[in-house]
């Protein structure tokens, strides 16, 4: 059995022999069924001649490790699935390439302008609830802060949306982030290692609202006909999360990658997009009736980006923040 | 078969110390591959609270779980009731289950709109809220009481039913019978019992945060995955995997020291039987025995139900994930039988057996992200990491259920020899025969029990694979998690239920065929 194995293992075949092969290394989520990756498999693949291969390696931070360590010997040829809280980590490394050319036709909420990164959707973050259950729904931090209202959040040091919260606090008050994240403690039910498990928490009635995207409610209501989910607008404004793509230095199909990251703002990449990872398109592509009811809130003012150095400080102040 | 005994005995020793090499290559290799590799940084002071919170909440929930342990085995021990074998072998499943399946299903009793805060609201009390090291411990309770009481049920058993007989006819009181077989049981097992609950709880993170509250409740562990993933920080994930070391060394040599094996000597194996017939011991067993089935089983049905639900929507990619973990638990558990074996041997009898079973041990304190990075870092300049991903995923996973399988087996192995090894030696038997003949049929329940837990923790382990796994490659418990990420909690719920079930499925194979249809 074991002999067995060990041959099946080394024969597995890294797609069949076609002409070529572009491997993009990507996130869970991004690969299963219910995940954007199949439909953009298919889409590229019948105008490039090419196979499109996914490998999925966590979160967008466990891909950027990965790609890490792998060095110059890795097997990728696109990484897509990095936000914008790790770009200039991942542009300090030097292990990307620049764009062969600009990306067409962006329509973000702010203007997005960077030679390596090319953005294919983007998300505000927000507290989401049940709106049969909670009728004064707070609007600010402060207001959350000061009612009695119990919420799951993720862990910074694990989770990217954790990280994007500890950042839009961050964003908004600056100096007081740390008194708001006080404040909030008593709020707080408790902290997961990821997104999934929050939200898996807040759907079993363990808290009244759960940190994820002001898109969320349009999965529920669009999959599963359910309008009882809503996001809570914050007047500070929301956090921005903006995933990027973008092409290794190390790549042997530097042309093709340039040709899967040009697709990535056509609309046939795009229109994917929002029934599949719940997000907004990184185009103006048309989006499906059911979004059109979600909260519309501002950016929270500041850098879409932020230094290693200024991240790690602002976890840090969390963690401070939170041990009291 | 005599043709085959000598060349058995020439080859066990070098398969030892062949099986002690590859767990040092296992315990030390991950840990220099990531010193190699690191460039600048190391842990500050900010991870001396989370070295405080482990040691704190792994050494409680061993406290908690073998303290609890004791009433519930020596119940389980010495009462025969319809439905023992089942809760026996059921004991063994909270230990299987992926922690978010676990603190979802113990959520859905204890958490703030759990059966128990649904009741309390009834009279008009507040929600529960466990959250904090309290959640942390009734989480690791969950996981542990089972796994500590069969470890002491065990050591109950080992001592002949002729004993109890004996004392029933001396009518002995019930203290110079605490004194004669429950202090002795439990001095041999219980260390045993704390030390293994606590490594395991040591690297316990998933769990420790979802319960914990908040970041007073960080672990080295989640300090270790920070550092090897948010900021590609390898020497201070190195540091911190030494920090786990040293604690894991420390414990073990502290269980050591306090651990000893009493010999009760060998009986005729008849089957047990009770001689007290007071009432007050018996209702008091019962209780017992009622609370830990609730305790235990409540959560497994909520589990069960959420899964049922979510059968209806399993995904495409299920059968494909099946085999795949099906193949790397066979693989793995055969791996650790033979390892677990072999070292076994070495350790009865080497004179440094102690130093060797101290070592093996180590294997519970490392990091599963630690070794996985590590053993990266190794093989990529030679090989495809993909290539090799479902090997390594079997080797490690083997790993990791040695130490277990070690404390479970090699005590038998201990009591065999001491209870039958001259009476075999003077009939000449050795090698093959003598271990087909003697050793097999005596250790068989341990055996069955450790190879059980073996197969269920590999099939049910996420483990290494997320960072090996090759392009169309995934495991039930990857599967698993993949769904989560993308809302789709329902199908997670349904393949997680496959998962369990298979899991418990495996277990249940090897723990009653080692136990035979009679127990």
């Amino acid at each position: 059995m074991k002999k067995f194995l060990f041959a099946a293992a080394l024969s597995l075949p890294f797609g069949s022999v076609a002409a070529e092969t572009l491997t993009v290394y990507t996130y869970d989520s991004f690969v299963t069924d219910w995940g954007p990756g199949p439909q953009i498999k298919a889409a590229f693949e019948a105008e490039c001649d090419c196979t499109l291969q996914f490998v999925s390696a966590g979160d967008g931070a466990a891909l950027l490790a990965r790609l890490r360590l792998e060095g110059a010997r890795t097997e990728a040829d696109v990484a897509l699935g990095l936000d914008n809280s790790l770009v200039e980590q991942a542009r300090d490394i030097g292990i990307f390439a620049p764009l062969a050319a600009a990306p067409e036709g962006l329509a973000l909420p702010v203007a997005w302008e960077d030679d390596t990164f090319v953005p294919y959707d983007w998300g505000y973050l927000a507290f989401v609830y049940d709106n049969t259950k909670l009728s004064d729904v707070p609007d600010s931090f402060e207001a959350l802060a000061a009612s009695d209202l119990r919420i799951v959040i993720q862990d910074p040091r694990s989770s990217t949306p954790g990280l994007g919260l500890v950042l839009w606090v961050k964003a908004a008050y600056g100096e007081e982030a740390g008194a708001i994240w006080q404040g909030l403690s008593d709020n707080i039910v408790t902290v997961t290692k990821g997104w999934s498990g929050a939200y898996g928490m807040f759907l079993e009635g363990e808290a009244d609202m759960v940190l994820s995207y002001t898109t969320s409610p349009a999965y529920h209501l669009i999959a599963e006909d359910d309008a009882t989910k809503s996001a809570a607008q914050f007047s500070e404004g929301h956090y921005m999360q903006v995933e990027v793509a973008a092409k290794l230095v190390s790549s042997d199909q530097q042309a093709l990658a340039d040709e899967f990251l040009a697709f990535i703002t056509t609309d046939a990449f795009q229109t994917v997009i929002p029934e599949t990872n719940w997000m907004y398109p990184a185009t103006g592509a048309a989006v499906p009736e059911g979004f059109s009811g979600m909260i519309n809130p501002a950016p929270v003012s500041g850098a879409l980006t932020i230094s290693d150095a200024n991240r790690k400080a602002a976890v840090e102040e969390w963690v401070r923040a939170l041990s009291q | 078969m005599g043709a085959c005994a000598e060349p058995v005995i020439r080859l066990t020793k070098p398969l030892g110390i062949a099986a002690l090499f590859v767990v040092a290559v296992l315990v030390l290799a991950p840990v220099l591959a990531l010193i190699s590799r690191a460039e600048s940084g190391g842990v500050s002071a900010a991870v001396w609270p989370a070295i405080r919170f482990t040691l704190l909440q792994a050494s409680l929930s061993a406290l908690i779980s073998v303290a609890l342990a004791v009433p519930l085995a020596k119940a389980l021990a010495r009462r025969a009731f319809f439905g023992r074998g089942l809760m026996v072998s059921l004991l063994g499943a909270p230990f299987l289950l992926p922690s978010i399946v676990a603190v979802l299903g113990l959520l859905a009793i204890w958490g703030r709109s759990g059966v128990f805060s649904d009741m309390l609201a009834v009279v008009g009390l507040g929600p529960l809220d466990i959250y904090g090291l309290e959640g942390v411990l009734l989480a690791h309770v969950f996981f542990n009481l089972p796994l500590a009481t069969r470890m002491l049920l065990q050591g109950w058993q080992a001592v002949p039913s002729e004993h109890y007989r004996l004392a029933a006819q001396l009518d002995l009181a019930p203290r110079a019978k605490f004194a004669l077989f429950d202090m002795p049981v439990l001095r041999g097992a219980a260390p045993s019992a704390l030390l293994v609950i606590f490594m395991l709880c040591m690297s316990s993170f998933a769990v420790v945060l979802a319960l914990g509250g908040g970041p007073k409740a960080s672990t080295i562990e989640l300090a270790i995955y920070q550092a090897l993933r948010f900021e590609f920080d390898l020497a201070s994930a190195a540091q911190l995997a030494i920090v786990q070391l040293v604690v894991g060394l420390s414990a073990a040599a502290l269980a050591f020291h306090f651990g000893k094996a009493t010999r009760f000597g060998g009986g005729l194996g008849a089957p047990f039987q009770n001689w007290d017939t007071r009432r007050g011991p018996k209702l008091l067993d019962g209780a017992v025995l009622v609370l830990a089935a609730l305790f235990v089983g409540l959560p497994l049905l909520a589990i069960l139900a959420k899964g049922l639900a979510g059968l209806g929507a399993l995904p495409s990619g299920l059968w494909g994930a099946f085999t795949v973990s099906l193949g790397v638990a066979a693989a793995s558990t055969l791996l650790a039988l033979g390892l677990s074996l072999v070292l076994a041997r070495l350790i009865e009898t080497s004179r440094r057996g102690g130093a060797i079973e101290l070592f093996t041990l180590l294997l519970l304190a490392t990091s599963p992200f630690v070794i996985g990075t590590g053993l990266f870092i190794i093989i990529n300049p030679f090989a495809s990491p993909f290539a090799l991903a479902l090997p390594i995923t079997a080797l490690v996973n083997a790993a990791l259920a040695l130490p277990l399988m070690l404390r479970i087996i090699r005590p038998a192995l201990s009591r065999v020899r001491q209870d039958y090894g001259r009476l075999a030696e003077g009939l000449g038997l050795s090698g093959w025969a003598r271990f087909r003949l003697l050793t097999f049929p005596q250790i068989r329940p341990e055996l069955g029990f450790a190879t059980g837990l073996a197969a269920a923790l590999s099939m049910g382990d996420l483990g290494v694979i997320t960072l090996f796994a090759p392009p169309d490659v995934q495991t039930l418990p990857l599967l698993m998690y993949r769904l989560m990420g993308s809302y789709q909690m329902e199908a997670a719920a349904g393949v997680g239920l496959v998962l369990v079930a298979s899991s418990f499925g495996l277990f249940y194979l090897f723990d009653k065929g080692g136990r035979g249809a009679g127990a």
